[in-house]
């Protein structure tokens, strides 16, 4: 499975394809429009496989992975491997924000995420003070069982001379000890999957097909929300806690502007998938999502795009009544993946800003034919695509799991039947 | 409304303004120190949900309110419900019986959960089944409970099946008839209301409360 030489017929699949998007990206016509693939547990029902094994086992995910991508042909694809087959890193790090295939759930369950408080509302001046200290002594052994014992690492800030020295006692304690092994030997883990993971990107790679993007990031807001405050503890939080809740996104921004464009630059690939959870119409008014949201992602979107990089936030559920406000960022500079807002609307609003990507309904997807997925396509390429629109075409947020494989073939078949 | 003294329309400004440090401490206060019934005090809140609720069907008002106002209405009815004492059979009517649960599978429950309580305030009384709930379990507890509506709630792509597992159960067991079924979770549109079966379904917690009214005979 190691990343063959790439034949000078693959280099110029993979030249083409990559084109294809960066057109779309810079607003320009490209030859034809792209379809690309994103998908999870559906690989294990494409490959005959359990979810549990698709996130445990690197060489048959590997193995559909590719298949997959072979069989379909897409302009560009997820990090499939990296994406899906994490399983031993959740076992190995004690991940506690999740349940997954085989832990928690059934085998052919996929993975849900536990909306906790892992951070409490009086904790926001700790956070905000010494944001490592509280990441090394409170969140990582709230959110991963090997670093339970972290509790214990020293306070590094108001050390100096011999209390440098004493300071480090902790260190010695058994426990701390018993935590620091167990994270190393998660390191080891994490490394190996990465290492797979980066193994089959290679390849795909050499094989002629692009990936869509190269890392993954987060909104200010949303990490503090989703992973930090918790839904229901961040909207009340939007009363209760205005001050520090507006200092502690801006501090997030930087760490995560820091974190992505250093990811961005190892993986070698400009464009950043950033999932969008919080913007939806119904989560919070126009007046909060311009106080508390859209600057600090606005803030990093530019941020991205002055270090070279291609933000591409998929704009979670229906964000219709957002779209005059997330206009307001340089043209031809980022994707815009959307998934239930109108593609059509946003395509009024937004199509010489940004280039499209989406939107096949997961209702649709599952439980309509070939023949009505052929339907969609058709709409989206008469509205957006042959009104000048540079589409990518996508499902809603990657193939549903219950999709069948017919369904995935109509997609991008009528692509091509559509757009040449 | 107009029956209120200028102290009870104060409370319900606060609470329907989503001023909340006022809004607990004149409740606290005219429960604990002034002797105020707690039934009045727990009908200015239905009161004041009602503008919340208005607020949100006009998109002035979005989730964090009506989080915001489930947590204030928590702590007010925390206080006043134990001060309540009912004579005998003068139990509030309820407007009818509402039976919910994330369908097998799936363990979200936020928007659920949203939906039960902003039932429960505006005057339905609520079984909530919780999440990943097996059909057999909907099944024994609509034999027992006999709700008027059953709302199944599911986030992920698998509730579709799920739903439609449960509601071809119901029909199966011959009971369909003696209830209305609502869907609803982040995917759900027509097309999972036409595979599911449900008799309707609802984007958001208001819709449902105006689902249940309507199904109810009462005006939205």
């Amino acid at each position: 499975m190691n990343a063959p030489e790439q034949t000078a017929e693959a280099k110029l699949a993979y030249d083409a394809r990559w084109q294809r998007i960066m057109d779309c990206v810079a607003l320009k016509q490209p030859d034809r429009m792209p379809v690309t693939m994103y998908a999870n547990f559906w690989l294990a029902k494409y490959g005959g496989i359990s979810y549990k094994e698709l996130m445990y086992d690197y060489d048959k995910t590997k193995a559909i992975a590719e298949r997959a991508v072979l069989e379909f042909e897409p302009d560009a694809c997820i990090a499939l491997v990296g994406a899906n087959a994490m399983g031993k890193v959740f076992e190995a790090t004690g991940y506690k924000q999740l349940q997954w295939p085989g832990h928690g759930v059934g085998d052919n369950q996929p993975y849900q995420y536990l909306d906790r408080e892992y951070m409490k509302p009086e904790e926001f001046p700790d956070f905000l003070r010494d944001p490592t200290g509280f990441y090394l002594n409170t969140y990582l052994p709230r959110i991963f069982g090997a670093f339970e014992g972290f509790e214990k690492f020293p306070v590094l800030p108001g050390m100096f001379y011999f209390r440098a020295i004493t300071g480090l006692r902790p260190l010695a304690n058994p426990d701390f000890r018993k935590a620091l092994q167990r994270v190393l030997d998660a390191a080891d883990e994490v490394d190996r999957y990465m290492t797979h993971a980066g193994q089959w990107n290679k390849r795909i790679n050499a094989l002629g097909f692009p990936l869509i993007n190269g890392s993954n990031s987060g909104a200010p807001y949303d990490v503090l929300a989703d992973y930090f405050r918790g839904a229901t503890g961040m909207m009340k939080d939007l009363f209760r806690n205005k001050d520090k809740l507006l200092e502690a996104i801006d501090l997030m921004r930087h760490y995560l502007t820091q974190m992505t464009i250093a990811n961005a630059k190892a993986s070698g690939h400009p464009i950043v998938m950033i999932p969008i959870h919080w913007a939806p119409d119904a989560f919070m008014s126009p007046k909060q999502f311009e106080t508390f949201w859209w600057p600090s992602f606005r803030q990093m979107m530019v941020d991205l795009i002055d270090a070279g990089l291609v933000p591409m936030p998929l704009w979670e559920s229906d964000c219709t009544k957002r779209l005059e406000t997330i206009k307001d960022i340089p043209p031809g500079k980022c994707i815009y993946w959307f998934e239930r807002t109108d593609m059509i609307k946003a395509f009024e609003v937004l199509g010489d800003v940004v280039a499209l990507r989406g939107n096949l309904s997961p209702s649709m997807m599952t439980t309509g034919t070939p023949a009505d997925v052929d339907a969609a396509v058709r709409h989206l390429v008469d509205g957006v695509w042959n009104k000048g629109g540079k589409l990518i075409l996508e499902t809603a947020f990657g193939i549903p799991d219950e999709t069948p494989v017919a369904n995935v073939r109509a997609m991008f078949d009528a692509a091509r039947k559509y757009t040449g | 409304m107009s029956d209120m003294n200028e102290q009870e329309r104060q409370l319900v400004e606060w609470l329907a303004d989503m001023n909340e440090d006022d809004a607990l401490a004149l409740a606290k206060r005219m429960l604990l120190e002034e002797g105020a019934a707690p039934l009045r005090v727990l009908e200015l809140c239905r009161d004041a949900m009602d503008i919340v609720g208005k607020r949100f069907g006009e998109g002035e008002y979005f989730l964090p309110e009506l989080v915001l106002a489930g947590e204030m209405l928590e702590t007010i009815g925390a206080i006043a419900k134990p001060l309540i004492k009912y004579a005998p059979g003068a139990e509030p009517r309820k407007l009818g019986k509402v039976l919910i649960g994330t369908v097998h599978g799936d363990l979200h429950d936020i928007g659920k959960n949203i939906v039960s309580f902003m039932l429960d305030i505006n005057g339905f009384e609520v079984k909530d089944l919780g999440i990943d709930v097996p059909v057999k379990d909907f099944i024994e507890e609509i034999k027992t409970y006999e709700p008027d509506v059953v709302g199944l709630s599911g986030f992920l792509t698998l509730a579709f099946d799920s739903m439609k597992e449960t509601i071809d159960a119901f029909d199966k067991e011959g009971m369909r008839g003696r209830f209305k079924v609502m869907i609803g979770g982040g995917q759900i549109d027509e097309t999972v209301r036409a595979y599911t079966g449900a008799d309707a379904f609802g984007i958001n917690a208001v819709e449902a409360v105006n689902l249940c009214r309507a199904w109810m005979g009462k005006a939205a």
